[in-house]
């Protein structure tokens, strides 16, 4: 008799059984997304040796803003192939939130296994633009305020409010670039101290080089799998107990940007609190936005956070957040963690943010 | 080889539709037109500017034309060494929140400065518009925003 966690979220235990991601690099020329994610959804499936016909739904994330042409996803699926017919969605969101629907399909019981995969190259055209066009278009995109800018507006209030300093900022930096030293996947790594980064010039200040993430060409695969079917293909399952999705408002002006409202209530229902947590993979693309997370999901000195390195370490668009579901699932298989808290971000200076807790029996 | 151009294909992406703003954002356009600053009353007698048809916080409608400001306070700014191509000053600015007086919420603008020391959270800061002939009902009428020497 298989033995399942107990779930906050939802009935049935769906587990992460799977996971791969590209070489995360500053530029992708001579491959095209589907080139990307070929050898990705190959090894998704190789991994736990199955093939595309032994799941039943497809989901995946992505932006057409990335690529400049409409319905970029639809082409993405020949990485897959998708024939005979099959049940396929999509979001125009990070990879997490192509899971989270997923995870809801698998809730209903029709299907027993998902595929969910997510791409974007930043190369392609000029990111700090592109991201200004998701702004309010009357009050805020005709301003081009690039994401920088606007996540350097939250670490000024952080300052202000006495919560943070720039030696802080500067410290989660290192602490990432130095774990990231251990991830094979990462773009940025390095062993410098938290003085020698505070000797760098502002890009915006308060932010200096350390604080911004790398701009990345990427791509990420997950499978999910449901009840018996899970330690069918894993022997040790990443059981998703809580997951959760906040929003707050898109008007920066009208938050309180020193806290994230959204991050807290997420993680309250996702049950973030009720047991021990061994590690946390947040989707901080700023340094000062992990000391942020960390607060509002109650994080405590004992839970090691971001080992991968984080989004400092690789932050490829709409894959940054599946990634840290990935990275934390990946500590469940290997018995390094019990318990683990992903999560992942999205609009300006952590607008929407999506909270998964996963454990292992 | 890695820096090669290898394939270029040149898109461009239009929005071709016009589109009414509606009474609420238009009276803010409408109003920095004129070169004054509104607002809207939502939940709890809140002042919201830039002015929203719901109330940020608790998706309440909101109601009814406020004039605030025109001076403000500055709730936080970020300063730009290298103003991108698009950014509205090209020589260094603060990005600057700005809470008009009257107003519970800030509005995003630039602020021109010989440097950072110039900028602080807490300063007072008016609106400087763009001449009457050249305003149009847009968020750029406001040029940009000026210190006016005091603090809050």
């Amino acid at each position: 008799m298989s033995q399942y966690p107990a779930l906050t979220s939802g009935r049935r235990p769906v587990g992460v059984v799977s996971f791969a991601q590209y070489d995360n690099v500053r530029r992708e020329d001579a491959r095209n997304e589907v080139e990307m994610l070929m050898p990705v959804v190959t090894e998704v499936f190789g991994n736990i040796g199955i093939t595309k016909d032994d799941v039943g739904f497809i989901c995946s994330g992505s932006t057409d803003y990335l690529i400049g042409g409409p319905f970029s996803f639809v082409a993405a699926l020949d990485a897959v192939g998708v024939w005979p017919p099959r049940a396929e969605s999509h979001v125009e969101m990070d990879g997490a939130w192509a899971l989270y629907e997923a995870w809801v399909l698998l809730q209903e019981g029709e299907i027993d296994a998902a595929l969910v995969y997510c791409f974007g190259r930043s190369s392609m055209g000029d990111l700090s633009e592109i991201m200004a066009v998701q702004l309010d278009p009357y009050y805020l995109a005709p301003l081009w305020p690039d994401p920088t800018s606007l996540a350097a507006l939250q670490a000024q209030a952080l300052i202000d409010a006495g919560k943070a300093t720039e030696a802080d900022f500067a410290a989660v930096a290192s602490r990432s670039r130095r774990s990231a030293l251990d991830n094979p996947k990462a773009q940025v790594a390095y062993d410098r101290s938290a003085e020698e980064l505070l000797a760098e010039d502002y890009e915006v200040a308060p932010l200096r080089r350390h604080a911004l993430p790398p701009l990345t060409d990427g791509c990420a695969a997950v499978v999910l799998a449901a009840g018996d079917k899970a330690y069918e293909w894993c022997e040790r399952p990443a059981f998703i107990t809580g997951i959760d999705h906040r929003i707050e408002t898109h008007s920066v002006g009208a938050r309180d940007l020193t806290v994230s409202p959204s991050t807290r209530t997420a993680g309250e229902k996702a049950g973030v609190g009720t047991k021990k947590v061994d590690v946390a993979e947040l989707h901080a693309p700023y340094a000062h936005q992990e000391l942020i997370l960390a607060e509002a999901l109650g994080l405590g000195d004992g839970v090691s956070v971001n080992p991968s390195g984080g989004a400092l370490a690789a932050n490829p668009m709409m894959s940054a957040g599946l990634i840290r579901i990935g990275e934390s699932a990946r500590r469940i298989w290997s018995g390094q963690a019990d318990r683990a808290v992903a999560h992942a971000t999205s609009g300006p200076c952590l607008q929407q943010n999506l909270v998964c807790v996963l454990e292992g029996v | 080889m890695a820096d090669e151009v290898i394939y270029r294909s040149d898109h461009v992406l239009e929005y071709p539709f016009v589109r009414s703003v509606g009474p609420v954002i238009g009276a803010f356009l409408t109003g920095l037109r004129d070169g004054r600053v509104v607002g809207t009353r939502g939940s709890g007698g809140r002042v919201i500017v830039p002015p929203t048809e719901y109330d940020p916080e608790t998706g309440e409608e909101t109601s009814g034309v406020v004039e605030v400001g025109p001076e403000g306070t500055v709730t936080s700014w970020s300063w730009v060494p290298r103003p991108r191509p698009k950014h509205p000053l090209q020589t260094p600015f603060a990005w600057v929140l700005v809470r008009f007086d009257g107003a519970d919420t800030s509005f995003l603008h630039v602020l021109p400065a010989a440097g950072p020391d110039e900028v602080s959270t807490g300063m007072r800061v008016r609106p400087e518009f763009a001449p009457e002939d050249e305003r149009v009902g847009h968020v750029k009428d406001i040029s940009h925003f000026v210190a006016t020497g005091g603090a809050s």
